[in-house]
């Protein structure tokens, strides 16, 4: 069975995130997949104001309203609004459903004004995600975080479990980058499925911290589950990184919260 | 089954788990690939295409005998190509051509490419173009090359009543209404290697048709699991299926 890290509500059509949610289950349903942690809103927004941010957590809770059984909720925060972000996480994390927090491309996360969020999460067991895409050809967004910013906050947060989104987009930087940094994870989610991610991504930091995703529905889980099902690795390590990473992560605030996983 | 999407050699930035030819053979039909089109990694960058089609003609014989099927590269801004598309067709005896516009540095409307598709399709060579090898964002700082523009192909497909072209890698910067006109022509097929999105391939199926599709894996740059998996993330009647992981090619082959 496979637990998704990462997916959102877009990809799909629904005039609500209920409906929306109903057809990412039934597709995901067709390949095994028993979880899925859910972030960010019915679209994408890159900076998102202190209003877009409690409405996009509100799709998510919604979304999650029917689907307590299958799906998870990261409350979406921002390095730009750190005060509304922490009222977010007594509201969505600490008073609500929701396990995780996601940080997207607002606010570089090598940037300390960040760290009272990373604290308050830390504080609550949330699991914590940052995006990071590292990318050649120009096109990085101000505020987006590359896996060096990430191994600056590991370094202030060192026995913080933290997530590199993406493996950092060039994943054999981002591997080599978090390598020393044994607090941090890697997402395998959301990049074409090109062989040997996941091979030097085991071989480099052990499968332990390498955790399935998707970045569905933008993203094919056919195409992000090949990265696992298609590695040369044993079928111990498929299994960590497919479900039992990820549910070790998210056992103690599960526990915390009574949530039954 | 059959893949239209494969190649073989060596990815010039990275080993990939599968770049031996009898590793990947065996890859191949362990799942159940009966017939696979095959183009040469070494086209993109090396300027000899002659000796890599040699080369791709031999290994493909020597290697997958029956299941690898060789297309030849040609690159009509080198001098005297044309002696590149006849060995294709009367030395190695190849059904088609594997085109590379972005690493060979043409666009689709360069009058050469006119020359080319039109001489391709008096010899009724069937014609891949390879629209992307790999996501823009990670390709090396030392190379980057801007995915194909398929928009003037939907010009060339009118002009050559013949020509029949099967767009590779076609959707990670494609134009819905490019895709719509090109699949209007009916002769221009799609694999679904690049095809993202969950139930990316029924989206295909409603937007171009099901038999516009073409079974593709990219491999063993991309894992082949991902275009196996992708046929069973859609909801494909039967009838589709067949047609999409082989009854369609085996049409073009013809
Ligand atoms: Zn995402």
């Amino acid at each position: 069975m496979i637990w998704d890290l990462h997916c959102h509500l877009t990809g799909v059509p629904g005039r609500t995130p209920t409906e929306r949610m109903g057809q990412l289950i039934e597709i995901a349903d067709r390949l095994g997949i028993e979880r899925l942690c859910f972030y960010m809103g019915m679209g994408f927004l890159k900076e998102p104001t202190p209003e877009e941010l409690v409405e996009q957590n509100d799709q998510v809770l919604e979304a999650l309203a029917h689907y307590h059984d299958r799906a998870f909720g990261f409350c979406y925060v921002s390095g730009d609004h750190v005060e509304v972000s922490l009222a977010e996480i007594e509201r969505c994390v600490a008073r609500g459903p929701m396990v995780g927090i996601k940080l997207w491309v607002a606010h570089r996360c090598n940037d300390p004004v960040i760290d009272p969020i990373i604290l308050r999460a830390a504080e609550l067991k949330a699991v914590i995600y940052q995006h990071t895409w590292l990318k050649t050809d120009g096109t990085m967004f101000a505020g987006e975080s590359t896996p060096m910013d990430v191994v600056e906050l590991a370094k202030r947060h060192p026995r913080t479990p933290l997530i590199l989104g993406h493996t950092g987009g060039q994943w054999e930087l981002g591997i080599r980058a978090v390598r020393p940094y044994a607090n941090v994870s890697i997402d395998i989610a959301g990049s074409d499925p090109t062989a040997g991610l996941v091979e030097m991504a085991v071989r480099e930091l052990g499968a332990e911290r390498v955790i399935y995703g998707s970045d569905s529905g933008g993203r094919s889980f056919a195409s992000q589950i090949a990265k696992v099902a298609g590695a040369e690795i044993s079928e111990r390590e498929k299994r960590l990184i497919y479900k039992e990473n990820l549910k070790r992560m998210l056992t103690p605030i599960c526990k915390a919260k009574g949530i039954a996983i | 089954m059959i893949d239209v999407n494969v190649y073989l050699h060596r990815w010039p930035f990275r080993r990939l788990p599968a770049d031996e030819p009898e590793k990947l053979v065996a890859k191949l039909r362990a799942a159940g690939v009966t017939q696979a089109w095959c183009g040469s990694f070494e086209t993109l960058l090396h300027r000899d295409v002659a000796g890599v089609n040699s080369r791709l003609a031999s290994d493909c014989r020597k290697f997958g005998s029956g299941l690898l099927e060789p297309f030849g590269t040609v690159n009509p801004v080198l001098p005297d190509w044309p002696d590149d598309l006849r060995r294709c067709l009367e030395t190695h005896g190849m059904r088609g051509v594997r085109l590379h516009p972005n690493y060979h540095g043409y666009k689709l409307d360069d009058p050469r490419c006119s020359e080319l598709l039109a001489a391709a399709a008096e010899q009724k060579l069937l014609v891949q173009i390879t629209a992307m090898m790999e996501d823009e964002r990670t390709q090396h700082p030392l190379v980057q090359v801007p995915h194909v523009d398929a928009s003037p192909l939907v010009a060339q497909l009118q002009q050559h009543g013949d020509l029949r072209v099967v767009l590779l890698n076609g959707f990670r910067n494609a134009k819905v209404d490019v895709v719509d006109k090109l699949a209007a022509t009916r002769r221009c097929w799609f694999d679904i290697a690049s095809k993202e999105g969950v139930a990316g391939v029924e989206s295909l199926v409603k937007q171009v048709g099901y038999d516009r599709v073409l079974f593709g894996s990219h491999a063993p740059l991309f894992l082949h699991e991902s275009a196996q998996l992708k046929l069973k993330e859609s909801p494909l009647a039967g009838m589709q299926l067949a047609a999409i992981a082989r009854g369609n090619a085996e049409e073009l082959w013809k």
